[in-house]
C-alpha cells in the first residue's frame, strides 16, 4: 500500500519537467493578459485578451501604431471615391502567410463573407453593418452571401461598397472582424483550425503551443513583411485573473508586461513601482444608468440633475478609484478623431455651485429632508464597482438627504436585470471597439432595443444621428453629433462618472511601449534588453 | 461483499441519472445565457447565436439531446471556450489537480496523522495544546490569505521558488502547501478525537493493561478503528481536492479544473458546468463506494449483506 | 466529592462538571463570551457608524485622534465598528449554520447507518446527489426567487454542510451497531428510536462535535462567497469573511484592514477548537 503511494509521488515528480530555462539567444516577452482567451477565431472572440493575441498573429487592411494610429497594414494604398461609399485597396505583393503562400484579395474576400454568414453567429457581425448588404445578410434576409459589398478585383486589389459614407471605415478594417483569413486551413481545420500547427496567420507572429489556462506561446512568422524589423522572437501569454497575482509575477520577473493593476494597490505602486506604472487615458465612460421607463426618473429632469450634480466627482477619483480617472461630466471621452467632445451646462460651475443646484433641483423635484428620494443602485459584484457605488450613496444622502440602497447581483443576473429594465439606477460601463464618436453616441438612439440601457427616446436626438451617418463630410459630421450629445447631456439621460484611465505594469527591460488612448501595444513594435 | 459492490454499482447508474437532470434544469432556469455581456448585442444577432446553439429549443428537447449525446461520451463544445470541447479541457486540466490533489491529501494525511497522535497520546497536555494550536492555525487563516502570503514570501521576497504558473515541481511547491494546510488542521484534530475514543474502548484497555507496547497496541488494534471517522471524511475531501480549488488556481495561475465549477457556473458556460458536474458526481459516488468498502477493511464487524 | 454521592447527578450536570475542570475549555469558553460581549457593546465605544463615510480619512491606518481605532477601508469608513459589526453575522452565521448542519447531519447519519440495508442505500444516494450538484446554481436561484434574506444563508449553507456530517456519523453507527450493547438494548427490547437516541449518537459525538468545531471557520469563510454570488450580507453590513477577504487584497499596502478581523476569527476558532476538545471529553460515554 505505501509502496504504491511511494511510487506514485515519484512518479509524478519526475514526469513534471526541469524548472531551470535554458538560455538560448531567443528574445520571449512574458505577458499578462487578464483572462485566458475564450477563442482565436476572428469572428466568434468579442473580448479584450482575443483581440491583443489576435493583433499579433494577424494583420488587416490597415493596422495599428506604436501609438495606436492607423497605418498601412495588409494594403499598401487606397483611395474613396467621392462620396464616400466606394473603396480601392491595393495589397502588398510582398505579404505573405505563416505557410509562405501569398495573401491575396480574395482571403480578405473570404474573411469577411464569413464574419457575416449567419451560420457563424458572429456575436460581433454588426460591427460590419456599415458594408454593403452585410445587415441584410446576417439578420438572413438576404441569402446570397456573395452580394457582400466586398470584392477581389485581382489577386492583389480589393474594392469595398458602403452602405453610406463610413468616415471610421479605416478604423473598423483594423478590428479583428475585418482581418483576412487563409481559406485553406480554416475549411480543412473545421472546429479546430484555430489550434498550433493548424492556425496560419499574416501577421508578425504564428501560434507555436495554446495550453488552456496555463498560456499561449507565439512565434515569430519568418514570412512576414516586416519581420526583419520584428526584434522579439517568442510572446508568451499567461492568462492573469487575479489582479494581485499577476503583479507578484511581474515583481518576481515573471511578466514584462501586466495587462492591469489591482485598484487598491496603486497607492502602494505609485510609490514602489513607480518606473514601471503606466496609467493612460483610455476611450470608455463609467456611468450610471437611470431607468427612464418608470418614476421617479422618467420624465424627471431635475431630479436626474440633482443626483448628477450632488457627486463630487474628484473625490471619487483621487480616493476612491485611484487609477487617475478623468471625472466625466460628458458622454463621449476626449480624444476621438476629429470630435470635439461635449459637457453638461453645468461642467464650468465649482463644486460648491453645483451642490447649491443640485439641492435647488431636488427640491424642485418635490423632494426633502421629510421626503427623502428612497431608490435601489444596482451593480454586479467587483471590487470597484462596490467601492464607486458605496462612495455614490454617501454622497447623496450627505447632500441632498436621498436613500438610495445598494443591490448587488452576480454578473449574468445583473445582465438579466438589466435587460429587462429592472432597475432604478445602475452601474454601467462602455468601452470604444474602434476610434469614433458614433460608437457611443449610438447607444442611446431609439431604435438600438435593450442596448440603450435607460430606454430613452428623443427624436431629435435621433434625427441628428441619422443626418450624421449619411454625411461624408467629417467636420459637418462631427458637428452634428456633437449636437447630439447637447441634447443628451441637457437632459440628463446618464450621469457620467468618470473616463476610464489604462494601467499596466511595464519591465524597464522592454523598449517601444508608448501609452495611447486605444490601449493597442503589438508586440512586434516592442524590443527587449535581454542584458541585465 | 461481492454482492454488495455490484448493487452499488448499479445503483450508481441512476444516481447519476438523478444528478444530471436536475442539474441541467437548475442550470437553465438561472437568469442570463453564455451570450449575455457588457455590451449587449443587437436582437438579429442574438437570434443567430440561439440557432446556431439550438438555445431556443424547447427545455426538453434540449435536454434529450443533451443526454444523447452524453451517452455517446460527447460532453459538446464549451460556450465560453469556444475552441475547445469540454472533453478536452477537462483531459488538459484534470491531471493538474489530480497531481496537487493526491499529494496535498497524502502529505496532510502524513502530517495530519502524525500531529494528531502525539496530541492524543500526550491528552491535554502542553504538548496537545501546541500541536493543536499549530494546526488549528491551517484552517483559521483561509486560503485566499495563506496562499498570496507564500507567494509574497517565497516569490517575491526571497525569490526562492516561482510566484505562479504550472510546469515543474518548483511550481508545484506552493500551491500544495496552500491546499493541505487546512487538511492538514483537519486529519489532526480527527485523529487526536478518534485515537482518545480508541483507547478508552474496553478491549484497548484491556490489552494496555495486560502490559502490550504502545507501538504494538498502536499500529495493530487501535489504528484502524481511528481510521473509520476520518475514511469518512477522506472520500468527499478527495474528490473536492483533486478537482482543484478556484482560489489556489486563480491566485498560482494553475491550469487545473477547480475554476471551472466556478467561472463556468459564472459565464453560464452551460456544457462546460455539465460536464465538470457528472465528472465530479462520478468522482464522489466512486470514492463513496471506495469509503464504503474500506470501513469493512477496517472494521471487520461491519457487514453490508444482510 | 462529598455531594456528588448524596444527590444523583444528571448526566449533563455531569458533562458539565468534567467540562467545568478543564482548564483550556473554559478559558476558550470566557474568551468566546466576551468576543461575543464585545462584537454586541463595542460599537457603542465609538463615535462612528457602520456605514459613514469619512471624507478626511480613506484607507488610513489605525489613528487614536480620529477615532479610528482600527483604521478605515477604502471608502473611509471606521473598521473598528465594522469590524464588530461583521462579527455579529459571522459570530451567528457561523454557530447556526453549524448547529443546523450538526443537528441534520447527526440524525440522518445514524438512521441511515442502523437501518441500513436499502434504507441506507436511498439515503445515502441521495448524498451523493447533494454532493455533486452545482451549488452555485442552488444560490444564484435562491436569491433570484426569494431576494436576499439571512434566512437564506443558513439555508444555503445547511445544505451543504451537514453531508460530510452525515457519512461520518453514518460510518461511526456501522460499526457501532455491531456492538454488544447496542445488542444487549434490542435484546432487552429497547425502540429503534431509543437505541438510536440512547446508544448510538452518544457514542458517535466524539469525532462529530471535533468536526463540528471545524466546520465553524468553513462556514464563516463561506459565507464570504456567498457575498461574492450576491446572497451572502449586502453592503453596507459586513462580516468577517468579507472584510478578510477584502483586506487580503491589498495586505501589503494596508495591513489593518484584515489584520484585526483575522487576529478576532483566528482567536474565535482557537477558542472553538478548545471548547470542542473540552465538550468531547466531558460528552464521552465511556468515561462516566
Amino acid at each position: 500500500m505505501f509502496k504504491t503511494i511511494f511510487f506514485f509521488i515519484f512518479f509524478i515528480v519526475i514526469n513534471t519537467y526541469s524548472y531551470a530555462v535554458i538560455t538560448t539567444g531567443i528574445t520571449t516577452l512574458h505577458r499578462g493578459n487578464g483572462a485566458e482567451p475564450e477563442t482565436l477565431d476572428l469572428h466568434k472572440s468579442s473580448g479584450i485578451p482575443e483581440a491583443t493575441i489576435q493583433r499579433d498573429l494577424f494583420e488587416g487592411l490597415v493596422t495599428e501604431s506604436a501609438t495606436g494610429e492607423l497605418i498601412a497594414g495588409a494594403a499598401k494604398t487606397w483611395q474613396q471615391s467621392e462620396d464616400g461609399t466606394q473603396w480601392t485597396f491595393q495589397l502588398r505583393k510582398m505579404g505573405k502567410w505563416s505557410d509562405g503562400s501569398p495573401v491575396v484579395a480574395d482571403d480578405f474576400v473570404y474573411a469577411l463573407q464569413r464574419a457575416v454568414n449567419p451560420t457563424t453567429a458572429s456575436e460581433y457581425a454588426f460591427i460590419l453593418w456599415p458594408i454593403k448588404n452585410a445587415k441584410a445578410i446576417s439578420n438572413g434576409e438576404n441569402k446570397e452571401i456573395t452580394s457582400l459589398g466586398v470584392k477581389a478585383i485581382d489577386d492583389f486589389t480589393l474594392a469595398i461598397t458602403l452602405e453610406h459614407p463610413t468616415p471610421f471605415l479605416l478604423g473598423l478594417l483594423a478590428h479583428h472582424m475585418a482581418y483576412p483569413l487563409h481559406r485553406k486551413s480554416v475549411e480543412q481545420g473545421g472546429k479546430k483550425w484555430t489550434r498550433p500547427n493548424k492556425l496560419v496567420s499574416n501577421g508578425a507572429y504564428q501560434l507555436a503551443e495554446w495550453i488552456p489556462q496555463s498560456q499561449l506561446k507565439l512565434i515569430k512568422n519568418k514570412y512576414y513583411h516586416g519581420a526583419a524589423n520584428v526584434s522579439i522572437d517568442e510572446v508568451v501569454y499567461y492568462p492573469t485573473e487575479d489582479q494581485s497575482a499577476a503583479m507578484k509575477r511581474f515583481r518576481t520577473g515573471e511578466l514584462d508586461i501586466t495587462e492591469d493593476v489591482p485598484s487598491s494597490q496603486i497607492a502602494w505602486i505609485k510609490k514602489n513601482l513607480a518606473k514601471n506604472f503606466h496609467n493612460s487615458p483610455y476611450i470608455g465612460t463609467y456611468y450610471i444608468a437611470l431607468n427612464l421607463q418608470k418614476p421617479p426618473f422618467k420624465d424627471n429632469i431635475a431630479l436626474r440633475k440633482a443626483l448628477s450634480l450632488a457627486i463630487n466627482r474628484h473625490i471619487l477619483t483621487d480616493k476612491i478609484t485611484k487609477g487617475g480617472e478623468i471625472p466625466a461630466m460628458g458622454w463621449v471621452p476626449t480624444g476621438m478623431n476629429q470630435y470635439q467632445s461635449q459637457s453638461m451646462p453645468e461642467a464650468k460651475l465649482t463644486q460648491q455651485e453645483r451642490i447649491a443646484l443640485a439641492k435647488k433641483y431636488y427640491q424642485q423635484a418635490g423632494y426633502s429632508k421629510q421626503k427623502p428620494l428612497e431608490v435601489e443602485l444596482l451593480y454586479n459584484t467587483s471590487e470597484n464597482h462596490k467601492k464607486v457605488a458605496i462612495a455614490l450613496t454617501a454622497m447623496w444622502k450627505q447632500v441632498l438627504g436621498a436613500k438610495v440602497k445598494l443591490r448587488n447581483e452576480e454578473w449574468k443576473v445583473y445582465l438579466n436585470s438589466r435587460s429587462q429594465r429592472q432597475f432604478e439606477l445602475i452601474r454601467s460601463g462602455w468601452i470604444g471597439d474602434f476610434n469614433d464618436a458614433s460608437n457611443f453616441l449610438d447607444l442611446f438612439r431609439s431604435d438600438v432595443g435593450t442596448m440603450n440601457p435607460s430606454a430613452w427616446k428623443n427624436t431629435n436626438y435621433d434625427h441628428l444621428m441619422q443626418q450624421a451617418e449619411k454625411e461624408s463630410d467629417a467636420t459637418k459630421r462631427a458637428k452634428l453629433m456633437q449636437k447630439a450629445e447637447q441634447i443628451l447631456l441637457e437632459d440628463a439621460v446618464l450621469i457620467p462618472i468618470y473616463h476610464y484611465t489604462t494601467q499596466h505594469l511595464v519591465s524597464e527591460k522592454i523598449m517601444g511601449w508608448q501609452d495611447n488612448v486605444m490601449d493597442i501595444h503589438p508586440s512586434r513594435l516592442l524590443k527587449k534588453h535581454t542584458k541585465k | 461483499m461481492w454482492h454488495y459492490f455490484f448493487k452499488r454499482i448499479a445503483g450508481s447508474i441512476p444516481t447519476l441519472f438523478i444528478i444530471i437532470t436536475i442539474a441541467f434544469f437548475m442550470i437553465r432556469l438561472a437568469p442570463g445565457g453564455p451570450f449575455d455581456s457588457e455590451r449587449p448585442i443587437p436582437a438579429e444577432i442574438a437570434a443567430n447565436l440561439d440557432r446556431v446553439y439550438h438555445l431556443n429549443d424547447p427545455l426538453p428537447v434540449q435536454y434529450g439531446h443533451y443526454l444523447l449525446n452524453v451517452l455517446k461520451g460527447d460532453f459538446g463544445p464549451s460556450f465560453k471556450y469556444q475552441d475547445y470541447s469540454v472533453t478536452e479541457l477537462i483531459q488538459q486540466g484534470f491531471p493538474v489537480s489530480l497531481q496537487l490533489g493526491v499529494l496535498a491529501i497524502v502529505l496532510s494525511l502524513l502530517i495530519g496523522m502524525i500531529l494528531g497522535g502525539l496530541a492524543a497520546l500526550k491528552q491535554n497536555s502542553f504538548i496537545d495544546h501546541l500541536v493543536m494550536t499549530l494546526a488549528m492555525t491551517g484552517i483559521a487563516i483561509p486560503n485566499f490569505v495563506i496562499a498570496p502570503i507564500l507567494a509574497l514570501i517565497f516569490g517575491v521576497l526571497l525569490g526562492w521558488l516561482p510566484a505562479g504558473g504550472w510546469g515543474s515541481w518548483q511550481h508545484m511547491i506552493l500551491p500544495i502547501i496552500a491546499l493541505s494546510l487546512p487538511q492538514v488542521a483537519t486529519v489532526a484534530r480527527m485523529t487526536r478525537a478518534s485515537l482518545i475514543e480508541t483507547l478508552h474502548t474496553p478491549y484497548l484497555r484491556t490489552a494496555r493493561s495486560k502490559g502490550l507496547p504502545m507501538r504494538h497496541l498502536l499500529f495493530r488494534h487501535a489504528l484502524k478503528p481511528t481510521l473509520l471517522p476520518i475514511l469518512s471524511w477522506l472520500g468527499p475531501a478527495t474528490a473536492a481536492i483533486i478537482t482543484g480549488s478556484v482560489v489556489v488556481e486563480q491566485i498560482f495561475g494553475l491550469p487545473g479544473i477547480g475554476r471551472y465549477f466556478v467561472n463556468g457556473a459564472l459565464n453560464r458556460d452551460y456544457t462546460l458546468v455539465m460536464g465538470v458536474i457528472i465528472f465530479y458526481g462520478v468522482l464522489i459516488i466512486v470514492m463513496n463506494l471506495v469509503v464504503d468498502l474500506l470501513y469493512a477493511y477496517f472494521d471487520p464487524r461491519i457487514r453490508y449483506d444482510e | 466529592m462529598t455531594n456528588d454521592e448524596q444527590i444523583p447527578l444528571t448526566p449533563t450536570q455531569k458533562a458539565w462538571r468534567r467540562l467545568a475542570k478543564n482548564k483550556a475549555a473554559m478559558t476558550a469558553l470566557i474568551l468566546l463570551k466576551l468576543i461575543t460581549l464585545f462584537c454586541l457593546l463595542g460599537p457603542f465605544l465609538s463615535p462612528w457608524e457602520y456605514d459613514a463615510v469619512d471624507f478626511e480619512h480613506f484607507a488610513s491606518p489605525p489613528d487614536w485622534q480620529s477615532k479610528h481605532y482600527f483604521g478605515t477601508d477604502d471608502n473611509g469608513r471606521d473598521l473598528y465598528v465594522r469590524t464588530l459589526y461583521g462579527g455579529r453575522i459571522s459570530l451567528m452565521v457561523g454557530l447556526l449554520a453549524t448547529s443546523v448542519s450538526f443537528i441534520i447531519g447527526i440524525l440522518y447519519g445514524a438512521i441511515s447507518g442502523y437501518i441500513g440495508g436499502k434504507t441506507d442505500m436511498l439515503m445515502m444516494r441521495f448524498v451523493d446527489v447533494l454532493y455533486a450538484l452545482p451549488f452555485m446554481f442552488f444560490v444564484i436561484l435562491l436569491t433570484v426567487y426569494f431576494g436576499r434574506s439571512i434566512w437564506l444563508i443558513f439555508i444555503a449553507i445547511g445544505a451543504v454542510e451537514w453531508l460530510t456530517m452525515a457519512r461520518i456519523v453514518r460510518g461511526q453507527t456501522l460499526s457501532l451497531k455491531q456492538r454488544a450493547f447496542v445488542e444487549a438494548a434490542k435484546v432487552c427490547g429497547a425502540s429503534t428510536s431509543r437505541i438510536i437516541t440512547r446508544h448510538i449518537i452518544p457514542n458517535t459525538l466524539g469525532p462529530v462535535i471535533v468536526y463540528a468545531t471545524l466546520t465553524v471557520p468553513q462556514v464563516i469563510l463561506f459565507e464570504s462567497f456567498l457575498s461574492f454570488l450576491g446572497l451572502g450580507v449586502q453592503e453596507p453590513m459586513t462580516s468577517w469573511g468579507v472584510l478578510i477577504n477584502e483586506g487580503a487584497k491589498q495586505m501589503e499596502s494596508a495591513y489593518w484592514m484584515m489584520l484585526f478581523p483575522a487576529v478576532l476569527l483566528a482567536i474565535t476558532l482557537f477558542c472553538l477548537n478548545f471548547l470542542g476538545d473540552g465538550l468531547r471529553d466531558a460528552l464521552d460515554p465511556k468515561d462516566r
